[in-house]
């Protein structure tokens, strides 16, 4: 059983402050939704409106429907999944699961068996009798899991839960996050700050900035159409060329930038449709580090500049290659590692081009700081 | 050792040392192994004392358990009595202490912004600058038959006429759990505060009650910090003097009210310390009973 969340024009306010702001969005039934910002943005706090902690000061939260307002977390279908996980270090693995089972009355026996099933569901079997801090950091992960679960919510709510494992593990539970989320088919809202994250593991995420909901897309969207310079460069990498508009020509805008002129494809705005921009409007224009590439195949549909070689940065499968254009931008690119770069040492003047199709032109406004 | 010195430079240390040895030893160790020998002689004038009737003797320990060898009692059911009246009232109060004070600390410790707990500890704190015999008489003024208390109860026509609140020891129970409120109100505090909000609301979330979040998720883990701030009260409590002096009825009796009468009035140290020795003893071994019936180590109760 799963259950669609809508948040009608939620606005919640500490005092003056206000950390979250009008934020409109509808999850689906069995929706693997992800809410994407910098820390601080106000994720933890639209969530705890979600799950019934915090009331909105302005607007509802509506579960299959039904308006959430004055009805407390323990009467709600949902689930919090927390930061810290909060298990009871003083309870057995199998009492922190069977938990709110023990609050509804269920006896010793139907406890366990319970306990049991949720610890084969998140990989833990046999592991029931163990003290919480036995455990290893994703097992305690799961076993937060197993406990939200038990109350068979119909939407689970998690915040950042993966913040504080290492990489590695960190990778293995999103996929595991993902597996369980299928199999329970339940609707899970995803907090995070980690765009990896979001991205692998979202049916769609909502980015989110300085209590803002920026753009609702599927990852794809996020990442290929931008709506805001906001998340143009939060989600991902993004270089931005500042600018001015020389002529518009259906979608394709022509940018003054510097010295050079670049033609690329007037991003979408949060209604789907193309910004129409006219001549001196100020706008930034958006290419991709992996759209980067050195001049060689140079057609007519790609836009070409010089830039100085600055320093490259070895990661693993990628080069990354930073380098200031003649016009002052900083420009970062990325080969794959075996790319010969012999020719690019630093100080180094080399060519480079990107195609018009891979560059989105946005109004201004703030990037994403990192 | 070598850290410690190093750590405080020798002149704070070799004070520090000093200091503590001489407290350990000159104001705890010798009072008491004093008063321990003191226990088992008999209690003799100042010039036969060390001569050949000074020797080791029960008389004293028995005296409390048989009475004075005149006496046709079986046993000694006054001091017994008194003695055993003492350490279940300490019990009671010890428990009306934590009753009392579980919710304030958990309130100061949780659910108050920091500004309110601060002015709550000042407003707990405040009142214990006065000393316990003025604020023992303060509450004797309360509780009297024409006293606050029973002037407002008969103003508003709740009674028709004064309760002798003195008589019935409420007076003296009130001033008890008043008296060491603030050791059991910190340990707790500090108990309290070491808890992880979010575990209070991941149990909220999972659908407790507020009474089953406090006994299965908070109680656990303020245990030791309630095993602390109870025998500090028990301990206390039993060995109170000024308290009860001032405000138990005229037919009740405090066991150390004995112990003074003893050393005091009737001049007879041998057997005040062997009744001191006797409350000593008992509450010491019933408090580690408890503590083992509760499963706490003495380790969690000073930490
Ligand atoms: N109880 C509170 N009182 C006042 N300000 C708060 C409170 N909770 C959060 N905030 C503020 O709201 C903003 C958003 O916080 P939060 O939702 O925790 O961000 P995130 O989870 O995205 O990191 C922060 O600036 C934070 O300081
Ligand atoms: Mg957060």
């Amino acid at each position: 059983m799963s259950a669609e969340v809508e948040l009608q024009n939620v606005s919640i306010a500490f005092g003056n402050f206000y950390a979250a702001k009008n934020v409109n969005v509808k999850i689906g039934a069995g929706e693997f939704f992800s809410f994407l910002g910098p820390s601080g943005c106000g994720k933890t706090t639209l969530l705890r409106a979600v799950s019934g902690f915090l009331e909105p000061s302005q607007g509802k939260v509506l579960i299959d429907g039904q308006d959430m307002s004055g009805i407390g977390p323990n009467k709600r279908p949902t689930s919090l999944i927390f930061q810290n996980l909060a298990l009871f270090p003083l309870m057995s693995v199998a009492d922190n699961i069977a938990f709110s089972l023990e609050v509804r009355g269920h006896d010793k026996v139907q406890r366990r068996k319970r306990a049991d099933e949720l610890l084969d569901l998140v990989a833990l079997n046999g592991q029931g009798d163990k003290k919480v801090h036995e455990l290893s950091g994703g097992q305690k992960q799961r076993v937060a899991i197993a406990r939200a679960l038990a109350v068979e919510p119909k939407v689970l709510l998690l915040d950042e839960p993966l913040s504080a494992l290492d990489l590695k593990l960190r990778q293995k539970m999103r996929t595991e996050l993902r597996a369980i989320q299928q199999r329970v088919g339940i609707t899970f809202i995803y907090i995070t700050h980690d765009q990896g994250e979001a991205l692998t593991m979202s049916d769609r995420v909502g980015v989110m900035n300085d209590g803002e909901l920026e753009q609702v897309g599927s990852c794809y969207d996020v990442y290929e159409a931008p709506c805001t310079p906001f998340v143009a460069t939060f989600v991902g990498e993004n270089n931005a060329f500042y600018g001015k508009v020389e002529k518009v020509e259906g979608v394709k805008v022509k940018v003054q930038t510097g010295g050079s002129s670049f033609i690329g494809q007037a991003g979408l705005g949060l209604d789907k449709k193309n910004y129409k921009f006219k001549a001196g409007d100020e706008v930034i224009m958006f290419v991709r580090p992996e759209a980067i590439s050195l001049k060689g195949n140079s057609k007519k549909t790609q836009n070409s500049f010089s830039a100085e070689v600055k320093t490259i940065e070895f990661e693993g499968n990628l080069k990354n290659i930073f380098l200031r254009s003649a016009e002052d931008v900083d420009i970062r690119f990325s080969v794959p590692s075996s790319s010969d770069t012999s020719g690019m040492e630093p100080s180094k003047n080399v060519s480079l081009s990107f195609s018009q199709d891979n560059a989105v032109v946005l109004p201004t406004g703030a990037l994403a700081l990192d | 050792m070598n850290s410690f010195y190093k750590k405080n430079g020798p002149v704070i240390a070799t004070f520090f040392l000093v200091a503590i040895i001489f407290w350990l030893v000159f104001l705890i160790v010798i009072p008491q192994l004093y008063m321990l020998d003191l226990s088992f002689r008999p209690n003799l004038p100042p010039l036969l004392r060390g001569g050949p009737d000074d020797v080791y003797t029960l008389t004293h320990y028995k005296h409390f358990l048989y009475g004075s060898e005149t006496s046709k009692d079986a046993y000694n059911y006054v001091d017994i009595g008194v003695f055993l009246d003492t350490i279940i009232t300490a019990v009671l109060v010890t428990i009306i202490n934590l009753c009392f004070c579980y919710p304030i600390a958990f309130y100061i410790a949780k659910l108050a912004t920091p500004n309110t707990a601060r002015l709550l500890v000042l407003a707990l704190v405040i009142p214990f600058w006065i000393n316990e015999l003025l604020r023992s008489f303060a509450i004797r003024i309360l509780f009297a038959g024409e006293g606050v208390i029973n002037n407002i109860l008969l103003e508003l026509g709740l009674i028709s006429t004064a309760v002798n609140f003195i008589a019935l020891d409420i007076a003296l129970y009130t001033g008890l759990t008043y008296a060491y409120i603030l050791l059991m109100i910190f340990p707790l505090y500090n108990a309290l505060e070491t808890l992880d909000t979010n575990q209070l609301e991941a149990a909220k979330d999972l659908g407790s009650s507020t009474v089953r979040t406090h006994w299965r998720i908070v109680i656990p883990h303020a245990k030791a910090g309630i095993a602390s701030g109870s025998t500090m009260v028990f301990m206390l409590t039993a060995g109170a003097l000024a308290t009860p002096v001032v405000l138990s009825s005229p037919n009740t009796y405090w066991f150390t009210q004995l112990i003074y009468q003893w050393f005091n009035m009737n001049d007879n140290w041998s057997r005040g310390s062997a009744y001191s020795i006797i409350l000593l003893v008992v509450s010491v071994t019933f408090v580690l009973l408890m503590m083992r019936l509760f499963k706490v180590t003495i380790g969690e109760v000073v930490r």
